[in-house]
């Protein structure tokens, strides 16, 4: 009997796996790389300055020169989309990554140690949790003003991070109530190591796929967050490119001579929340086990 | 008054130019003789933060209280700036121009029914001059030159000056001089601030915060057959809605204005149904730099970024897209005081030259060491502040500078302009006439002016303040103004942007209200009147 070779194993390529059994996510995936992109080589890509004014093309309907149009002050719009791309992945991955990590560890550590604390905690977050997300922000932001460091408002960062925080604590918690029962945390106990330590080496990764669904999915939320404390003035200001920014102001009065200025920056917000929404989604349904057919 | 005769011939004379100029009133066409009745229905932007006109400077207070009270004279009704008398039936000023004797009109009654005398006249100038403790007064600097009031019998007011004032009859009339009943402010000093009740044509119903503020028709007004209305209902409403509730017919009128594409929208919507009025403002913005932080105290710094403002272009781009509209100097343009367009051109950032202009504006940067400056441009947070500030900063990066633009609450901003937390401001400033001195006040030494938000201290700039102030002489003050304004360019503390253009939309209903240059008088609607409703 002569022995017959099996073939050679090839663990299958995650990308494409990914995009196989997730075109939508994929998708999404897609447009969150090419704003991203966008972002990072905004000075190479984008046609003109984005604070520059220019009286000659006031209020300018898009054209070859001016694909996206103009503002009232004669701006390139799709020059300040393409730096307003900038402030909401900076400002959405940034509060997305604070807030779920903070609220994250909180869930790890409010399940660890159960009883009183996670009690405290859990009412805590109740009580955060029974402000409205915009709300919250709003107060916050109000409260702190503003502190730029590197060209990027900080307190706006926390003022869309804290809200997030009892959310994802939640969200983490319950994932790891079960992974708290396992065998092998009861073994780190009676090994003798410190509560910190199981937290964060025996706990904390293994609700690793709830957090990166959490933080996929509330960049979508900081990108509309950040665009809607913009809007109402609280958030970035004039003449820096936003979104947000873009939607209030002069637009709100000049929407009706020139659709252009509100159109193309708020497609920009939907497309890049239906993204990251769409994105976070498949990855959900790709890494939990539940949602696999 | 003895002279009172030329004094007002020769103000009718300085309509035709300033009406020229300035007011133009579109599609007003006769509609009979004025109608009793009906309510007018009104939109105020803002709420205001006292019901005192003494202490505020604010149309929210001025639009909603005015109608309630009388001041001594007022404007003239379409005849702006002719003065009339309002509680005085005639005044007269002595040769030396140093005391001032007005006649007051017999059985003028407040709104309790009490008669008002000259020492109810007397009470309020006295707490506008020297305000009493717990109390502010806006109008303290503008008497600064008034030495005593006497009141020889109960219907003759006389004002006895420490010095000449040129522009003391513009002082007089400034419709925040309301008069107070002298027993209500005997009793308690701040009364006024919380409570209503004037001679003016309307007694006060209610106030809703947020909501309105209700004034009804005074039967006992001294003025016969006044007021036309049975009462008016000024509705706090934000900018935005004023332009829909216009449109839609919800309100008759806003006196404040709108921006070009508003009045536009606002016409189209009322089609036939809208009037619309158009003036220049007695309103600009200012730059205006804090000359106690470095290195705003170098007047080659302040000069520099002066220089680098186009106002020409400005003023051409945004007057289409906002209410800022001509390139002036301190007094209104086209006004008997103002410079002419060659001898603005004169001043740092007026030449037409833009790269000129701006090639001196890096020289001086670069004397002054500071080719890299960088710097925090505080501003309000609505328009066309906003608007201002985008282009300013657009004209500073031109020149290499950078300005980080921090937009603030309106109470933060003039929480951090009175106390000098910025280092530069877009401001702005408003004044009821053009006569020199109550403009200047704004550009002279913080320690002699509230108003002077630039903290400054420039004693030659006060010299020609007050040389001027005292000057009859027109031809002579006229070169005082100059000079002055000479100076301030040069030393740049603080500079003008851009004049406002005021454009006000009615609802064609709305009859005998006047247009003009500042949205601070002809508010108290004793002469305004509605047509009928159609059917």
């Amino acid at each position: 009997m002569s022995a017959t070779a099996l073939p050679a194993f090839r663990a299958p390529n995650p990308v494409l796996a990914f995009i196989r059994a997730q075109p939508l996510g994929a998708a999404g995936l897609i447009v969150i790389l090419v704003m991203g992109t966008a972002a990072v080589l905004a000075e190479l890509i984008a046609p003109y300055d984005p604070e520059a004014i220019d009286f000659l093309t006031m209020l300018g309907a898009p054209s070859l020169e001016h694909p996206f149009g103009t503002d009232a002050f004669g701006r390139d719009i799709l020059t300040r989309i393409i730096y307003g791309a900038r402030t909401a992945l900076t400002i959405g991955f940034l509060s997305s990554f604070i807030g779920c990590t903070a609220g994250g560890l909180l869930g790890v550590a409010s399940a660890y140690f159960g009883g009183r604390a996670d009690l405290l905690i859990m009412r805590l977050v109740d009580v955060v949790l029974s402000f409205p997300i915009i709300v919250l922000a709003l107060v916050v932001v109000a409260v702190l003003g503003k502190t730029a460091v590197l060209g990027i408002d900080l307190n706006l960062v926390f003022a869309i991070a804290i809200p997030i925080i009892p959310r994802a604590c939640r969200v983490v918690r319950s994932a790891a109530l079960s992974v708290r029962q396992m065998p092998y945390i009861d073994a780190a106990r009676a090994g003798g190591y410190s509560s910190m330590h199981i937290i964060l080496r025996h706990m904390a990764p293994n609700v690793l796929a709830p957090y990166l669904i959490l933080l996929t999915a509330y960049v979508a939320q900081a990108i509309l967050l950040e665009a809607s404390l913009s809007f109402l003035g609280l958030g970035v200001q004039e003449p820096k490119p936003a979104w947000g920014l873009m939607l209030a102001g002069d637009s709100a009065t000049f929407y009706q001579e020139a659709p252009w200025m509100i159109l193309f920056p708020g497609l920009a917000i939907s497309l890049a929340v239906f993204a990251f929404n769409l994105f976070g989604d498949s990855l959900r349904d790709w890494l939990d086990p539940k949602f696999r057919t | 008054m003895a002279d009172s005769t030329a004094q007002l011939s020769r103000r009718a004379m300085l309509t035709l130019p300033a009406l020229a100029y300035g007011t133009v009133a579109l599609g007003q066409t006769p509609a009979g003789a004025p109608q009793r009745g009906g309510v007018l229905q009104y939109a105020v932007a803002a709420e205001p933060p006292t019901y005192d006109l003494h202490q505020t400077g604010t149309f929210a207070v001025m639009h909603r209280v005015a109608p309630h009270y009388s001041t001594l004279l007022q404007y003239e009704q379409n005849n702006y700036p002719n003065i009339v008398g309002d509680l005085a039936a005639s005044w007269e000023a002595a040769p030396d121009q140093l005391t001032y004797t007005f006649r007051l009109h017999p059985n003028v009654r407040f709104h309790d029914g009490t008669i008002l005398t000259a020492e109810d006249v007397r009470a309020s100038y006295a707490r506008m001059i020297d305000p009493p403790e717990g109390v502010t007064s806006n109008r303290q600097p503008a008497f600064e030159q008034i030495g005593a009031i006497e009141t020889p019998d109960p219907l003759t007011v006389v004002f006895k000056m420490k010095r000449v004032d040129a522009s003391i009859m513009d002082t007089f009339v400034s419709p925040w001089n309301s008069i107070f009943s002298a027993a209500r402010l005997h009793a308690e000093p701040n009364w006024p601030a919380r409570n209503i009740m004037g001679t003016g044509p309307f007694r006060f119903v209610e106030h809703v915060a947020g909501s309105h503020w209700v004034g009804q028709r005074f039967d006992g007004y001294f003025k016969q057959g006044k007021p036309y209305l049975d009462g008016f209902r000024a509705i706090t409403m934000a900018p935005s809605a004023m332009v829909n509730a216009l449109s839609g017919r919800q309100i008759m009128a806003e006196f404040r204005g709108f921006t070009p594409v508003e009045r536009d929208r606002i016409m189209r919507g009322l089609g036939a149904d809208g009037r619309q009025f158009e003036s220049s403002w007695m309103l600009h913005m200012i730059l205006s730099f804090n000359n106690e932080k470095p290195p705003f105290t170098d007047p080659r710094v302040r000069r520099a970024l002066s220089l680098a403002i186009d106002r020409w272009g400005g003023s051409a781009s945004l007057s289409r897209i906002s209410q800022l509209g001509a390139a002036g100097g301190m007094v209104r343009p086209g006004s008997e005081w103002s410079s002419t367009n060659a001898e603005m051109e004169r001043w740092p950032g007026y030449g037409r030259d833009m790269a000129a202009n701006r090639a001196e504006a890096r020289r001086l940067l670069r004397e002054a060491g500071q080719e890299n400056l960088s710097f925090t441009l505080m501003n309000r947070n609505h328009q066309p502040y906003v608007t201002a500030g985008i282009f300013v900063i657009d004209q500073l990066r031109q020149i290499g500078v950078r300005a980080e633009h921090q937009q603030v609450e309106l109470a933060a901003w003039y929480a951090n302009q009175g106390s000098g937390g910025f280092e530069a401001i877009i401001d702005s400033f408003t004044q009821l006439s053009d006569d020199p001195t109550n403009v200047l006040v704004k550009y002279i030494s913080k320690d002699r002016a509230g108003v002077a938000t630039a903290r400054a201290i420039d004693r030659e700039l006060d010299r020609l303040f007050d040389a001027q102030a005292q000057e009859i002489d027109k031809p002579k003050r006229k070169q005082l103004v100059a000079q002055f304004e000479d100076r301030a360019f040069e030393q740049a503390h603080l500079v003008p942007i851009l004049w406002f253009q005021r454009l006000v939309v009615l609802n064609r209903r709305v009859q005998g209200w006047t247009m003009a240059p500042t949205h601070m008088i002809y508010q108290d609607l004793a002469d305004v009147w509605l047509t009928p409703e159609r059917s």
